[in-house]
């Protein structure tokens, strides 16, 4: 049988990166940016989130909230990309990422307000020009790169420093068209902008191995030109440099980057699913072993900062954060009924203005 | 001597896709945030020529030539429309939307309640709408009433050059989603001069473009020209047709088609688009809910037929004509009531 003779025309490598292992050893020296103080910070964030999360859980499971995503397992990623931002930067969240939008300033309340049924919480009043989490999946990409176009256009007309979009997903939504075409334009028109997916294993109840052939999420940027890296999403150091590397590259006018931070999903999708229904026991029990907190807990300990005094006095500070918060979520005044209208369109047409009358009396003169 | 030059140039009559360069024009040159972006629009100025020019005057950072692929078209003008630019996306054909739809009905039209007015989305989508010019298929059909039904969003349909240039810079600079669909049958169908003055006309409200006491015929886009075609046929018979372009189809101006209907009492609406659930629809139940008691015959609906486009062998015997319109019309005035049915119920 003829065989023809190939020529090699491009190769390609995907490259992993981890500085604390599962048992919490340094694999490699630390970035610069990775102070004592930093450390803590995440450390404390991390716990602020998983706490959020609990308590969101539970508050669903008493009929007080709705549907609710956890972030349960994944919280280095939603804490590095959070905190990897500069206040004028503009994130571009999906709906799973509680750690990252309380990095933005984004209030319990305001979290709370969304998973509550009120768009108010959407209204984020310290993140302005972050866009609102986003349901449909991977839909947030093509929206990153207008956010990217613009804050890249604004940066030619005005010399303002170049200011970079980041847009989070799960890898679910790397099978969706709108993940690659927003990937293909971010490298073809070389937009400041970064791709985090937090590969946490599942897209409901589908498995990685059946959501694509690929042996990593990350080569598919390659498809698109762009530069990837893999990281160990539960090592909050190595997903810290990989956002700020890729970000430090948008900002240089280098363009657009993705990472694929691996990590496991500890929760239900939301607490409207059932994850015993399509995965054992064990394999959950197993990534218990490598989830991100207890790493740095150990990291933080073997190096003189951290210990169960200071755990404690943190416990107390949070649960005290945590319950000022539901005392204001709760004692909101809920909105009118006419809010429905009120930012429909920036100024309601009057073709409108029969209905908005007519709810308004059936809610009694309410307004 | 150049601004009389300028001045004879204004006047010149020139066509309804000439007036939509002219508005995008001069949107460009009177506003930093507008970007205007599509598939072939660039070098090319666009398949039917609409943003002729515009490229080479305004620059690749303004007018650019996006990747082939519609999603990414409606998404990125979502995220650029957040941070206050005012982009002008184009879709080569109505038919190749569906792929941006999500970001239209999902994004665009949500983005403001969502955050409760914190985000807005001052976008305008343009897209070649119709049937009438012998293309392939998918390049024809009229599906304005599906974008009518989506909260939140605009559409507007122009009729002539003038209302082409003054709605569409209406369309720019208002703070919302605009789907904004040009009638291609008729992009060079008819030249009138517009001044390229900047002046805007007001969207949400219809225009009466001929007055009459007999009758109101209610069409839009390319479908006014054939009834304004009928009406003076129906004139030389002695009947007197209203004729109102709604131009902007949601929010509806319903107002002033009872206006006229006080006068005339009889109804046709006239629509390209396939009858069930089409606008038509609309009208005729807000007709019904507002003006019953006016009304000396059912309205009428002149429509497509409710199969799929054909391809344009038979795209004529599909599109309302003049002679489809006129029946419409004389059943409309020939209808009278029925006497009461003896014995009641």
């Amino acid at each position: 049988m003829h065989k023809p003779r190939l020529q090699l025309q491009a190769s390609f490598d995907i490259a992993y990166l981890q500085y604390l292992d599962k048992q919490g050893q340094a694999t490699q020296p630390l970035p610069d940016f990775a102070t004592p103080d930093w450390l803590s910070h995440c450390h404390r964030q991390m716990q602020l989130a998983r706490l959020v999360d609990d308590r969101a859980v539970k508050l669903q499971r008493t009929g007080r909230l709705g549907t609710y995503p956890s972030t349960l397992g994944q919280e280095a990623i939603g804490i590095a990309t959070g905190n990897a931002l500069m206040a004028e930067d503009v994130y571009c969240p999906y709906y799973r990422e509680t750690g990252a939008l309380l990095e933005r300033g984004v209030e319990i309340e305001e979290i709370l307000a969304i998973w509550g049924g009120d768009e108010r919480g959407q209204n984020f009043q310290r993140a302005p020009k972050d866009l609102p989490i986003c349901v449909p999946i991977a839909t947030q990409m093509l929206h990153a790169a207008g956010v990217a176009f613009a804050l890249k256009y604004r940066h030619q007309q005005s010399n303002q420093p170049l200011q970079v979009s980041v847009a989070s997903s799960g890898e679910g939504a790397t099978s969706k068209g709108d993940f690659y075409e927003a990937m293909n334009l971010a490298g073809v028109w070389k937009l400041p902008m970064v791709f985090v997916v937090n590969n946490n294993q599942w897209a409901i109840s589908v498995p990685r191995s059946a959501q694509t052939a690929t042996q990593t999420i990350a080569q598919k940027a390659i498809a698109a030109g762009i530069p990837a890296l893999q990281v160990d999403g539960n090592d909050i150091v190595a997903v810290a440099w990989a956002v700020r590397d890729a970000m430090a590259r948008a900002r240089r006018g280098e363009g657009p980057a993705l990472i694929e931070a691996i990590s496991y999903r500890l929760c239900d999708h939301t607490t409207a699913d059932d994850a015993s229904r399509y995965r054992s026991a064990e394999d959950l029990q197993q990534a218990w072993q490598w989830e991100p907190i207890q790493r740095l807990d150990v990291y933080l300990r073997e190096q003189g900062l951290w210990s169960d005094a200071k755990q404690q006095d943190l416990d107390r500070e949070l649960a005290q954060t945590m319950e000022a918060a539901l005392n204001n979520w709760e004692s909101r005044a809920p909105e009118p009924a006419t809010a429905i209208f009120d930012h429909l369109y920036a100024q309601l047409p009057a073709a409108f203005y029969e209905q908005y009358d007519q709810l308004r009396d059936e809610q009694g003169g309410g307004g | 001597m150049a601004d009389d030059k300028q001045k004879a140039a204004e006047t010149q009559p020139i066509t309804l896709v000439e007036a939509v360069t002219q508005a995008l024009s001069y949107e460009l040159e009177n506003n930093p945030e507008v970007v205007v972006f599509g598939q072939d629009i660039g070098a090319n100025g666009g398949v039917f020529r609409a943003t002729d020019g515009l490229q080479q005057r305004f620059g690749t950072d303004r007018v650019l030539d996006t990747p082939l692929a519609e999603t990414m078209i409606a998404g990125i003008a979502v995220g650029m429309a957040t941070q206050g630019l005012r982009p002008v996306a184009e879709f080569q054909f109505m038919g190749f939307i569906y792929p941006g739809l999500d970001h239209i009905l999902s994004h665009a039209a949500r983005m403001r309640n969502r955050t409760r007015g914190r985000l807005g989305c001052p976008i305008v989508y343009r897209a070649p709408y119709g049937g009438g010019i012998h293309a392939p298929e998918h390049h024809s059909e009229s599906t304005e009433a599906m974008f009518a039904h989506i909260p939140g969003l605009r559409v507007v349909v122009p009729s002539s050059p003038a209302r082409a240039y003054g709605l569409l810079l209406a369309a720019i600079r208002d703070p919302d989603p605009v789907l904004f669909l040009e009638p291609k049958r008729i992009y060079r169908a008819a030249k009138q001069p517009v001044p390229d003055n900047g002046e805007a006309l007001p969207l949400d409200s219809a225009f009466v473009l001929r007055e009459g006491s007999d009758l109101t015929l209610i069409a839009w886009g390319a479908s006014v020209k054939e009834t304004l075609a009928a009406a003076e046929q129906l004139s030389r018979q002695g009947i007197e047709a209203e004729v109102i372009d709604p131009a902007t189809l949601k929010p509806l101006d319903i107002h002033s088609v009872i206006d006229s209907l006080e006068k005339t009492r009889r109804c046709v609406v006239v629509h390209e688009a396939a009858r069930f659930g089409g606008l038509g629809a609309e009208i005729a139940a807000q007709i019904q809910e507002y003006a019953f008691d006016l009304l000396d015959a059912p309205v009428q609906r002149v429509t497509g037929y409710d199969t799929v486009m054909p391809y344009y062998q038979l795209e004529n015997t599909y599109l309302p004509d003049v002679e489809r319109i006129l029946a419409g019309a004389h059943a409309a005035l020939d209808y009278s009531r029925k006497p009461e049915r003896e014995g009641g119920r």
